[in-house]
Formats: structure tokens, C-alpha cells, sequence
């Protein structure tokens, strides 16, 4: 009896303890390794692919070299990140392939994100198979003769059909209903993660073996295994808008930067160097094929470029 | 999987307990026979078709979204959120920014030195040295920054699921009413992939230290609720009955008698709390914990098993130490006698530990070497991808004779996977639930056999059968090969001392070692499918199922081993018919702990193209899709619980058969 009284009045009291000072608002909270108070701090998200890092690098030592901030980087996935970006856990997107859900709620309702302009990179997702492989069946690239080459791109996990490698459940892909709509004689296998997906695409370069991916550029990867696109029916405004119905390829998405709203009002110099970053996707997949090829940390390879480019990013400081 | 769980009663047992089992096992059999030839015509009637009927079927998803948009609408303004998980929240961030700025404080000497005294203090001079070297280590690789990252949230996480779980588990040691209540709980969370709780965590306090904080917690506080209500159910009833006697009061019989009496079980969920925990720091990275998780998965964005490695050496090390120290610790508990004047001296001994620690702290400090110095640095990262690019290079394909470990995973995947799959998903959905009944009543008590045929029907309810089937085939496959790896080298090391002395180190870094680091080697020689998927879950499960075998053999009574020696058996016929028979039981506890494990890494499965579940759960948290992430989570842990009844025979049974 004693002992639920006891237990009894510490639970209402620890619970009196945490809520009686008052509201607690999670989105004016920083990370505990944040660096000590009075230091200018920005969080930068990191998405899982390469291309991301390298923008995230370069973008990171300008801010720490030449504008004196403290950067953090946050790695999540896409959708995670834009919650985490209106509650303001991370500052800045600087690469989102087109999020129109997100978009609509947190840009236009809610206010909470803000655009920050192109990163100057148009990305592009689509099919591709490897280009020793198209120069000896050129007709491979178009989808209409697919089916022909089922066969060669048979594995053990496709069964009886071709095998269309699909990648991390994170990216955007249409390719189920592709298939099925397209009355393609192909399984969609999904690699589970971008690293698997790179692994075994090497694995079949290696061996100089035929096979159909879903792949994106910019990508450094086509650096080491040269891919070459099939067409798929041409994209038209909408054609993808029922995702049971598509039937028509990926559009070119000029790739976005997006902001906290209050770091975009109140972020300073930061803030203005993030809205005027922007590069070509010869510069992105410079950075990117020293991080991933070269195995360069991704500090030693923004310094490289950074060494070499001044005039691109020396636009890009607030002046 | 079930040929051995039915293959080894056969040949175990005395005979009069034989034929008293066959008797029960047969009376169970005809009445189920009987059930099943009243409902499967009925049933077909109603509902034929071979897959879960529709009609069966609920939907969760409108819910489940419903919920997940009103968090997200809210989160930033409900009185829940301001005054409850926001304090909740900014306590973690406090609290692990206080460990932060102690351990960095300190410096790399200091940490170091503190933590080897304090492993002297506990465990002796070799557990020390390890202590030492580990953290020295840690720096070597230059993981300093991002080691003490995961290990001041580890001290918050690991400090606060130990006070969770002890209040729990005191709950539950004392009162049956809350032990009954609390069992079920807390075995739904032992099989709950990490993963689908990240989800609704991150979802409330978004992502972040905070999240990663709790998830860890959530993760890790049932093994100290659990050992700890076993100590304190446990303690000795004759001594209960003399402290009794002696007129004392409830909370003086609390703390005098039963919680010292229930110190080993303590200790030991403290050890299991720790290694949960830090098996969480991977995976937490995914939501933004930093540390050396979050070094582990960039590595793996850019394919580098290198540099991911050397992220996870300092977490393999931090948690073999752990567990060594908690445990030497544990036993020395056991040995000494606490008498006035060892306190005393102890509390000397731990003057002289701060003492030291706070020196050589001090020393780094004025010698300015608080950073790890960077000249000190060892890059492992470039030797092991080329390592690795060797292997994969030449096991691939192409090994002469053999063939390569993708035509292996080729012919596995065409000859194993797809039969059981195509198998489980061509059966009517009746007959998995009969089959199912049927297993958990023959090993159970009809009450196991109603939990899983329960959980097997949510999973048909909750509409994912097809998918559940196809990792149900995944695990069992995966199972089978466990069982006959980890049977044959734990047979074989339980013969020899030596083998078992050079086995034990490798075990240890396969149970530690984070899942991620071994995704990319386990593609690169399988190739994308559901064989890598195998192929992980098999290196997960293996070196429990080893240290199980091995010691269940072990335990195998001399007397017994002695005499069949003196009546000329081989030593294969005292494996097969002394040995085999009465280690049963720790043999069933292997397979056990082996569909556990294997379980666990079904998501991890979903990474490498396994497909099915694993992949949903991985699906619903990268696309924050509550309904699919959960529900798949919810179906992985209903085939734990099922799986758990079909290969874990009831005290009853134990208690009268064997």
C-alpha cells in the first residue's frame, strides 16, 4: 500500500517536474556534438548517394573556410529529411530530385521550407544497360525490342524473366508499372540499397555480362561502367501523374536547394552563400568520382576543387 | 528446419518417457485431425482460394496515415508534443551533452586511463590492457571524435533503458498480476526489428539525438526488465521464508535479502542491456545519431567496406570490452564475501581510480594534447578494399571445379529458395495454420499452439500473407543452413580445447560486428537477391548457435561420456547416442536462438535484395510511410512469435518428458 502511494506520488511528481517549465518547442533544439555557444553553426543534410555528398563537401569547406561557420551534416533519407527541415534540424537540401507531396506541405501550406533556387545540375532517371553490350545489339535501347533480349538478362532471382535492377526504396521509381503497363517480360528486382546496386553492377562489368538497371545521372559510376539509356516512350507533361498508369519515361528534373524558412530569413552570410550555390555537373561529378573512385574523404576532395576553381566559387560568397 | 526439431526426439529420451511422449503426442494429433476434418470443409466453402482470402482482411493503412499526417501537423504545436516529448527530448540532448563535453574534456588520455583503471578496479589487470588498447585504438583509426560521439550516447541510452528495465523488472519480480501482464510485452519486443520502431519514433521527435536516444532505450530496456524480475522471482525460498522471520519489514526484505540474492541476474541484463544497445548504434545512424553509425553508413553511400570498417572496429572492440568487464565483473560479485572492511578499502581503491583518471586528464591537458595527434593515424581502409576486391574478384565466378559463389547463390536461390517459397505460397491458407498448430502443439502446450496459430492469422489479417510466406521461406532456409554449420563446428570444437580458444575472438567480432559493414562483401560474392540475404542472416545466427552447441556438449555429464567409452563406442557413436540425446535440450535452445537471430537480420535482408518484409520495413522508413513500415514490422514479429512457440518446448513438457 505504501509502496504504490510512494510510487504513486514519484510519478506525478517527475511528470510535474518535466512539464512545469513551461513549453518545450523541439524545433529550437540543436544537436548535443553542436559546437560551444556563440559559434555561427549550420546543419547541411547529406542524402546517401555520392552526388549529394559532393555538393555537401564543397559547400561545407567554403562555409568553414571562408566564412568562418561550424558545419554539421545529418545523414538521412529524402522524405525524413524534409520533415527534419521544417522542424529545422537541418538548415539546407542542396540536391532534392522533386518531392511534390512534401512540396505541397510544407512549402505552400505550412511555410516552414523554403526554395532556394537550381543547383545547376539536371538530373535524369531511366533505364540503361551497359554500353559493350549495346554496341553489339544496338537495337537494344529501344524498349519496343526488350522482350527480344529478355533472356540474356535472365538471373536466378528473376525466375523466368529478364531482370530490371531496381535500387534503394528511398528513390523515386515507376518501373512496377512500367513493366506491367509496357507488357514487358521482365521482374523488377530491387537491390535494397544503393551499394548493393553499385556492387553488383560491377560485379556484372567485371565479367563483361549483360544487364538492365534503373539508374540516374549525374552518377559517377558511369565513369567506371559506361551504361547507355533506352528509350522509353517520350515523357509529356502529367503522363506520369496516375502511378498505376505510367507508361512513359522520366522527366529532366533541374535539381532544387531548399532551405529552412527561418534559416532563410535569419541564416546571414550562410544562408546567402547556400541561395548562390551553383555548379555544373562537371564540377559535381569531379568531386564525386574523387570520393567514390579515389576513396578521397570527402574534406580532401572539396579542397582539391576547391583549389582549382576559384572563379566558380567565388561568385557564390555573399559579398 | 522442422526435420531436426522432429528428428531429434526420435533418437533422444528414455524409453519409458518415449512412448509416455508418443502417447500425448498421438492423442494430439487425432484431435487435431478431428478439428481440421469439421473446419477445413466448412472454411473452403466459405473462403477457397490459396492465398489469405480478402474478405479475412483488415486495414490498418487509413488509420495508421491518418495518424502519421495529424503528428506531423501537430508536432510543432499540440500541448503533447510542447509539454511532454519536447522535455523529454531536450533531457536527452542535456544529458548527452554533458557525457560529450566530460569525455572531451578529458581528452584521449584521460578517457583512456579512466576507463582502463576502471576495468582494473572491476575485472583485473588483463581486461585492462584490453580496455586500454581498445580505445587506443579507436583513435589509431581516427575515429576519436565519432567513437566518443556513440559513446556518450550510449552512456545515456544504456543508463536510462538500465532504470527503465529495473523499474520494470521490480514490477514485475514482485507482483504476478504485472509479471504475467508485462511476459508478452516484453517478448514482442525482444523479436521487434529496430528498424519499424525508428519510424513512429522519428516521426515524434523527429530526427535527431533524441530519437536515436529512445529508439535505443525502447531496444534495449527489456533484457534488464526481464533478467531482473527473474532474480528477484528466483531468490531462494528458504532464505526469503529466515529474513521473514525476523520481523522485517517489505522494503528491508527488498533490499537486504532479495536484490543482493539477485545480484548475477543484474549484472547480467546489465551486460545484455549494454550489447543491445551498441548494436543499435548503426542503425540509429540511420536517423541522425551521428558517431561512428553514421561513419559506417557514408561509407557504405560511396561502396567503401574500408573506411566502413574502420567505423566499426571501434564498436566492436567497445563492445567486446563491455561485455568481458560487465562480465568478469559479474563472477567476481559471485566470489567475494562483502564484509565492512573490503568496503572499505574498496571505497579507497576508487579514490585512487579518480585520482588517476583526473590526472593523467590533467596532464593531457597541460601538454596540449587533448586531440588525438593527427600523425597518429593508421589508414586500414585502402588494404582491406583492395582485400576485398581480391576475394570477390576470384570467388565470384569461374573457380574451377567448385564453381564461384554467384553460381553457388544461382543454384541455392533456383534449387532452395524458390521451391519452399513457391511451396509455402501454392499451400491453402488453412493448411500453413493447421501445420503450424500442429508443430507448436507437438513441441508445446495447446496454449503455444493458439499463440502461433494466432500470429500467423494476424499476418494473413494485416494483409501481407504472400510477402510473409516469401521471408518465412528466406528464414527457414536460412535457419537450416545455420543449424547444420553451427551443429558440425560446435561438435567439433566442443572435442577440442585449442579450436575452441582460437573460435572464441572470431565469434565474438561476427556477434558485434554491425550488419552493414558485411552488406557490400555479401553482394559482391552472392550477388543481388535473396541468396546474399541467406548468406547475412547465416553469418549473424552462426556463432550463437556455436557457443550453444559447444556448450551443451560440453555439459554433457563425464560420468556418462566415461562409461560408453568403457563399452567401446567410436567417437562417432558417442556423439550420435550419448552426446547428441542429452544435450537436447541446449541443442533446442539453439534452434531457438537460431530463427531469433536469423529473424533479426531480415531487414538487413531487405538491403541486399531480399525482398519481401525486410524491404517493406526499409521501404516505409526511407518513404516515412508509417502504414507500410509497420504493418511489415508487425508481420516480422508475429512469424517471431510463431516461430518462437513452433521451436521452444514449454516448461511443462521439459518438466515431464525429458
Amino acid at each position: 500500500m505504501r509502496r504504490k502511494m510512494l510510487s504513486a506520488v514519484a510519478g506525478v511528481s517527475s511528470l510535474l517536474v518535466l512539464t512545469g517549465c513551461g513549453a518545450a518547442d523541439m524545433t529550437k533544439q540543436a544537436s548535443p556534438f553542436a559546437g560551444v555557444a556563440g559559434s555561427k553553426t549550420v546543419t547541411l543534410s547529406v542524402q546517401s548517394w555520392v552526388g549529394a555528398q559532393a555538393n555537401v563537401a564543397v559547400a561545407q569547406y567554403l562555409l568553414e573556410h571562408e566564412l568562418g561557420y561550424r558545419v554539421d551534416t545529418v545523414q538521412v533519407d529524402e522524405v525524413p529529411a524534409w520533415d527534419a527541415l521544417s522542424q529545422g534540424r537541418i538548415d539546407a537540401i542542396l540536391e532534392d530530385w522533386g518531392h511534390p507531396d512534401q512540396e505541397a506541405r510544407y512549402v505552400k501550406d505550412k511555410k516552414t521550407i523554403t526554395p532556394g533556387g537550381d543547383l545547376g545540375v539536371t538530373g535524369h532517371i531511366g533505364w540503361f544497360v551497359p554500353t559493350y553490350f549495346a554496341k553489339q545489339h544496338p537495337d537494344v535501347t529501344n524498349w519496343k525490342n526488350l522482350n527480344k533480349y529478355a533472356d540474356q538478362f535472365r538471373t536466378a532471382e528473376s525466375g523466368g524473366k529478364g531482370q530490371l535492377l531496381d535500387g534503394s526504396p528511398s528513390y523515386v521509381t515507376n518501373d512496377k508499372a512500367l513493366v506491367a503497363n509496357l507488357n514487358l517480360d521482365y521482374q523488377v528486382v530491387f537491390a535494397g540499397s544503393e551499394a548493393a546496386q553499385i556492387t553488383q553492377i560491377r560485379q556484372f562489368a567485371k565479367e563483361k555480362k549483360p544487364f538492365l538497371t534503373y539508374w540516374y545521372k549525374p552518377q559517377w559510376l558511369f565513369e567506371k561502367v559506361p551504361m547507355t539509356e533506352v528509350k522509353l516512350p517520350a515523357y509529356k507533361e502529367g503522363c506520369d501523374a496516375d502511378p498505376e498508369k505510367v507508361a512513359c519515361a522520366y522527366p529532366h528534373t533541374p535539381l532544387q536547394k531548399y532551405l529552412n524558412s527561418d534559416f532563410a530569413r535569419g541564416g546571414g552570410k550562410a544562408a546567402a552563400f547556400l541561395k548562390n550555390f551553383k555548379w555544373t555537373l562537371e564540377d559535381q561529378n569531379a568531386v564525386s568520382l574523387m570520393i567514390a573512385d579515389q576513396k578521397l574523404t570527402p574534406e580532401e576532395a572539396a579542397k582539391k576543387w576547391v583549389g582549382s576553381h576559384e572563379s566558380t566559387w567565388k561568385a557564390w560568397l555573399p559579398k | 528446419m522442422a526435420a531436426t526439431t522432429t528428428a531429434v526426439p526420435a533418437t533422444g529420451a528414455a524409453a519409458l518417457a518415449r512412448s509416455v511422449v508418443k502417447h500425448r503426442a498421438f492423442g494430439k494429433l487425432l484431435l487435431l485431425a478431428v478439428v481440421a476434418a469439421v473446419l477445413i470443409p466448412v472454411v473452403n466453402a466459405r473462403w477457397a482460394s490459396g492465398t489469405w482470402p480478402e474478405a479475412l482482411t483488415v486495414d490498418v493503412s487509413d488509420p495508421l496515415t491518418k495518424t502519421s499526417d495529424w503528428i506531423i501537423d501537430n508536432r510543432d504545436s499540440h500541448p503533447l508534443f510542447l509539454y511532454f516529448f519536447g522535455h523529454v527530448s531536450n533531457a536527452v540532448v542535456l544529458s548527452v551533452r554533458a557525457v560529450y563535453v566530460v569525455l572531451l574534456a578529458a581528452g584521449w588520455a584521460g578517457v583512456t586511463a579512466a576507463a582502463a583503471l576502471i576495468a582494473w578496479r572491476v575485472a583485473g589487470v588483463r581486461l585492462a590492457i584490453g580496455t586500454g588498447v581498445a580505445f587506443l585504438v579507436s583513435g589509431l583509426l581516427n575515429m576519436w571524435v565519432p567513437a566518443m560521439q556513440t559513446l556518450a550516447l550510449m552512456v545515456v541510452a544504456v543508463l536510462a533503458s538500465v532504470v527503465l528495465g529495473a523499474l520494470l523488472g521490480l514490477a514485475a519480480g514482485l507482483s504476478d498480476r504485472t509479471y504475467r501482464a508485462l511476459r508478452p510485452v516484453l517478448d514482442t519486443m525482444q523479436v521487434l526489428p529496430a528498424f519499424s520502431y525508428l519510424l513512429p519514433v522519428v516521426l515524434i521527435f523527429g530526427i535527431g539525438v533524441p530519437a536515436a536516444v529512445i529508439a535505443t532505450v525502447v531496444y534495449a530496456a527489456p533484457p534488464m526488465a526481464r533478467l531482473t524480475a527473474l532474480g528477484l522471482r528466483g531468490a531462494d525460498g528458504g532464505v526469503m521464508e529466515a529474513v521473514a522471520s525476523m520481523g522485517t519489514t517489505a522494503r528491508q526484505r527488498l533490499l537486504t535479502a532479495r536484490l543482493p540474492l539477485a545480484r548475477k541476474e543484474l549484472l547480467l541484463g546489465l551486460n545484455q542491456t549494454i550489447m543491445m544497445a551498441l548494436s543499435m548504434a548503426v542503425i540509429a545512424s540511420l536517423v541522425g545519431a551521428g558517431g561512428l553509425g553514421d561513419r559506417v553508413y557514408q561509407a557504405l553511400a560511396s561502396v567503401d567496406v574500408g573506411a566502413a570498417l574502420a567505423a566499426s572496429i571501434p564498436i566492436v572492440l567497445l563492445a567486446i570490452v563491455l561485455d568481458r568487464v560487465t562480465g568478469a565483473a559479474g563472477e567476481r560479485l559471485g566470489d567475494s564475501g562483502s564484509s565492512a572492511s573490503s568496503a572499505k578499502s574498496g571505497l579507497v581503491w576508487w579514490g585512487c581510480v579518480a585520482v588517476g583518471a583526473v590526472a593523467v586528464a590533467l596532464a593531457g591537458r597541460f601538454t596540449d594534447r587533448l586531440n588525438w595527434p593527427q600523425g597518429w593515424v593508421v589508414n586500414i581502409a585502402e588494404p582491406v578494399n583492395r582485400a576485398v576486391d581480391w576475394m570477390t574478384a576470384h570467388l565470384y565466378s569461374g573457380v574451377p571445379y567448385v564453381g564461384g559463389t554467384a553460381d553457388w547463390a544461382g543454384h541455392f536461390t533456383t534449387w532452395v529458395l524458390d521451391p519452399v517459397r513457391d511451396g509455402l505460397q501454392g499451400l491453402p491458407w488453412w493448411s500453413v495454420l493447421l501445420i503450424v498448430a500442429t508443430l507448436a502443439w507437438l513441441i508445446g502446450t495447446w496454449r503455444t499452439a493458439l499463440t502461433a496459430v494466432l500470429a500467423m492469422a494476424a499476418i494473413g489479417a494485416l494483409g501481407v500473407w504472400k510477402p510473409s510466406l516469401d521471408t518465412l521461406s528466406q528464414v527457414l532456409a536460412a535457419v537450416a543452413v545455420t543449424l547444420v554449420v553451427g551443429f558440425a563446428i560446435g561438435a567439433v570444437a566442443a572435442r577440442s580445447e585449442r579450436l575452441e580458444r582460437l573460435l572464441r575472438p572470431v565469434l565474438d567480432v561476427f556477434q558485434t560486428m554491425p550488419q552493414f559493414v558485411y552488406l557490400i562483401p555479401v553482394v559482391a560474392l552472392f550477388g543481388v537477391g535473396r541468396a546474399p540475404a541467406v548468406a547475412a542472416a547465416v553469418v549473424y545466427a552462426l556463432p550463437a548457435v556455436i557457443r550453444i552447441t559447444t556448450q551443451g556438449l560440453r555439459q554433457v555429464s563425464p560420468a556418462a561420456m566415461e562409461s560408453s567409452r568403457s563399452l567401446g563406442a567410436t567417437n562417432w557413436q558417442q556423439l550420435r547416442q550419448v552426446q547428441l540425446p542429452l544435450a537436447r535440450p541446449a541443442l533446442l535452445l539453439a534452434v531457438n536462438q537460431g530463427v531469433v537471430l536469423v529473424l533479426a537480420v531480415v531487414i538487413i535482408g531487405g538491403l541486399v535484395g531480399g525482398g519481401a518484409l525486410g524491404y517493406d520495413v526499409v521501404f516505409g522508413l526511407a518513404q516515412g510511410d508509417l502504414a507500410t513500415g509497420l504493418v511489415a514490422g508487425a508481420a516480422i514479429v508475429c512469424l517471431g512469435l510463431m516461430l518462437d512457440r513452433v521451436t521452444q518446448p514449454t516448461e511443462r513438457r521439459t518438466r515431464k518428458g525429458a
